[in-house]
């Protein structure tokens, strides 16, 4: 028993330290930037550069587009296989997985062949249709992750007898999803709003190829000019991810509790 | 009927090749509280969701008020059900799962409030305004789903087996508690259950179901005394089926294991030298010979278990065993197993099952 507890403990210390030793190693890098002292430089650096403010915005305005974009697609969608059309639930799946094997590049000579300037279809050839492309390429990015959040918690309630439930009492499709249905899969909607605000965040193919001013490939920018700042911007970057990832674990705690499921 | 209130024409239902509903007719009358009682699978519950609009019948029609519903979609039906699984909404308290129907209704604020205090004051649970679904026991989420479906005065109240997932003592109560409802607000209601008990003590009327038709509709009493096929027979109540063969079908006398009893108008053109199935429900059957029943017939005690204040008692008669009830009583013991004794009934009590 005390050997197995020991090697259990061990095997933790190896992970902790493969996950934090370079992480550790970064941070400290990036308090370097003054020479012989410990210091915030490289993160006022960063945090004062205006290229900074302006990608980071625009890519969290972007994220916010996707977000939107991918909850209006994905939770209709899961709701309406869960409901009617079970069968298909494993060619959906599928569709689902399709951008994890399909390189982001794919897409951009896909949107370049399409909307091209001289297409029927000119999006590229103006920068808020590049914007709008680039919000759709993201929310295809994001699918896997949406799609099982809120497939996982379409899961976890009895989706038939609730909606008939509603239906029964005079609700209709638009009542049912936006008063049933969203508020009882609401956290894992949130879930996978944050898995793609991580993934919009830090992107750098489609925002390059794309040339739009956009965070990921700003990071990239400052990767290969500077020395201190990216280490810095890899600790924000971290700091960010960590962030949504908690808010996902707080909101869980305020799910709405099913009878049979009370905890 | 004059003027029936649900009135289901001709309906029937098919999933691919499997017909589940076949050709099922019924008039409800406004105020009428009916069970469909059958088996798993006879196709109760596919009849109950054709009448709240969950599945468009493959044929015939539905009409709620002398109107033709068929068409439309449940949230235009203005019917409410009350589900096995309960069905409340995990997000929303118990004040808003009962206001849900009245706010899509677009009732104002306090009137609907006002409905909603009504309803918890029914269900006699007038505090549990601000809990949620999942701080209540399975019978007091049931009166709450109840309380919900009555809210906004439905024309029709649809019971889709509310009591299965409930103990036996709630089952009980709530049973009553429903009716009780049902009766004080005079809404129709149409209940689907599996349990003879909760059919039998519930309703004016029971449909039982076989194989997706109603093989009897009648009174409870009428099911149980009378049962017009074999099926309902055998599933509603218990009942002892006898062997027996006519020997005179003029004078109606049938042979049961080389003893004769007399069922004179009872055996339907049948002839001498026909076999019958000859039903007796357990308390219609006597130990002993007894005053006022004219067919006796010999036995064995084969079986005896003593229930408190009453003995069950199974007899062997011939290849048959027959199960009887008899009370208790601190003066004379119970009878003994391998003992040979005599059953007696009464001839107009057995039901010739043909």
């Amino acid at each position: 028993m005390k050997t197995g507890r020991f090697w259990a403990w061990l095997v933790f210390a190896i992970g902790t330290a493969y996950f934090f030793i370079p992480l550790i190693a970064t941070f400290e890098f990036s308090l370097r930037m003054r020479r012989g002292v410990y210091s915030f430089d490289a993160y006022r650096v960063v945090l004062g550069d205006s290229r900074f403010q302006e990608t980071f915005a625009y890519s969290v305005t972007v994220a916010v587009f996707t977000i939107l974009l991918g909850v209006l697609l994905v939770v209709p969608t899961a709701y309406w296989i869960r409901l009617r059309m079970p069968h298909l639930r494993p060619v959906v799946e599928f569709i689902t997985l399709l951008p994890l094997v399909i390189p982001a590049i794919v897409i951009v000579f896909g949107y370049i062949r399409m909307y091209g300037s001289n297409s029927p279809l000119p999006f590229l050839g103006t920068a808020r249709g590049t914007d709008a492309l680039l919000v759709i390429g993201y929310a295809t990015l994001a699918l896997p992750y949406m799609y099982r959040a809120v497939d996982t918690g379409l899961r976890t309630i009895d989706v038939r007898t609730l909606t008939e439930a509603a239906q029964i009492l005079g609700a209709g499709w638009t009542t049912i999803i936006a008063r049933v249905i969203l508020p009882n899969v609401l956290i894992a909607v949130l879930s996978g709003a944050f898995l793609t605000f991580a993934i919009v965040i830090g992107e750098f193919t489609l925002a390059s190829l794309l040339n739009r001013p956009a965070f990921g490939p700003y990071l990239q920018n400052i990767g290969a000019n500077r020395a201190y700042e990216p280490a810095a911007l890899a600790v924000i970057a971290f700091a960010i991810t960590w962030g949504c990832m908690s808010v996902i674990q707080i909101l869980a705690r305020f799910a709405p509790k099913s009878a049979n499921r009370p905890n | 009927m004059a003027d029936p209130f649900l009135s289901i024409q001709n309906v029937k239902k098919s999933f691919g090749n499997v017909a589940v509903v076949k050709d099922f007719n019924l008039d409800v009358g406004a105020g009428e509280f009916v069970s469909f009682l059958g088996p798993s699978g006879c196709g109760k519950t596919t009849m109950l969701r054709i009448v709240a609009g969950f599945e468009e019948p493959s044929a015939g029609k539905v009409f709620v008020g002398g109107k033709d519903v068929t068409g439309l979609k449940p949230n235009q039906r203005h019917i409410g059900m009350v589900f096995q699984a309960y069905a409340l909404f995990p997000n929303l308290t118990v004040a808003q799962n009962i206001g849900f129907g009245l706010k899509v209704a677009g009732m104002p604020r306090a009137e609907a409030d006002a409905r909603i205090a009504e309803m918890l004051n029914i269900i006699k649970l007038p505090d549990f305004g601000d809990r949620y679904p999942y701080q209540l026991s399975g019978g007091q989420q049931q009166r709450i789903a109840l309380a919900r479906a009555l809210a906004p005065k439905p024309k029709l109240l649809l019971l889709d087996e509310p009591l299965s997932a409930l103990d036996a003592k709630v089952r009980l109560s709530l049973r009553e508690e429903i009716r009780a409802i049902q009766k004080k607000l005079g809404i129709t209601t149409i209940f689907v259950t599996h349990d003879q008990e909760e059919a039998l003590s519930m309703s004016d009327r029971i449909v039982v179901m076989n194989e997706g038709r109603a093989d009897q509709t009648g009174t409870p009493f009428e099911i149980y005394n009378r049962p017009s096929t074999k099926f309902v027979a055998n599933f509603v109540g218990t009942l002892n089926v006898l062997e027996g063969t006519i020997s005179d079908a003029a004078s109606g006398t049938v042979t049961i294991n080389a003893e004769e009893i007399g069922l004179k108008g009872k055996l339907n053109g049948s002839k001498a030298g026909d076999t019958l199935s000859l039903a007796l429900r357990p308390e219609a059957i006597s130990l002993g010979r007894k005053a006022g029943n004219d067919s006796n017939l010999t036995g064995q005690i084969a079986d005896v278990h003593f229930l408190g204040s009453v003995i069950r008692v199974r007899v062997g008669v011939g290849q048959s065993v027959v199960s009887l009830d008899t009370f208790n009583s601190p003066n004379s013991p119970p009878p003994v197993v391998g003992e040979k004794t005599e059953i007696s009934f009464s001839s107009g009590d057995v039901l010739v099952l043909h």
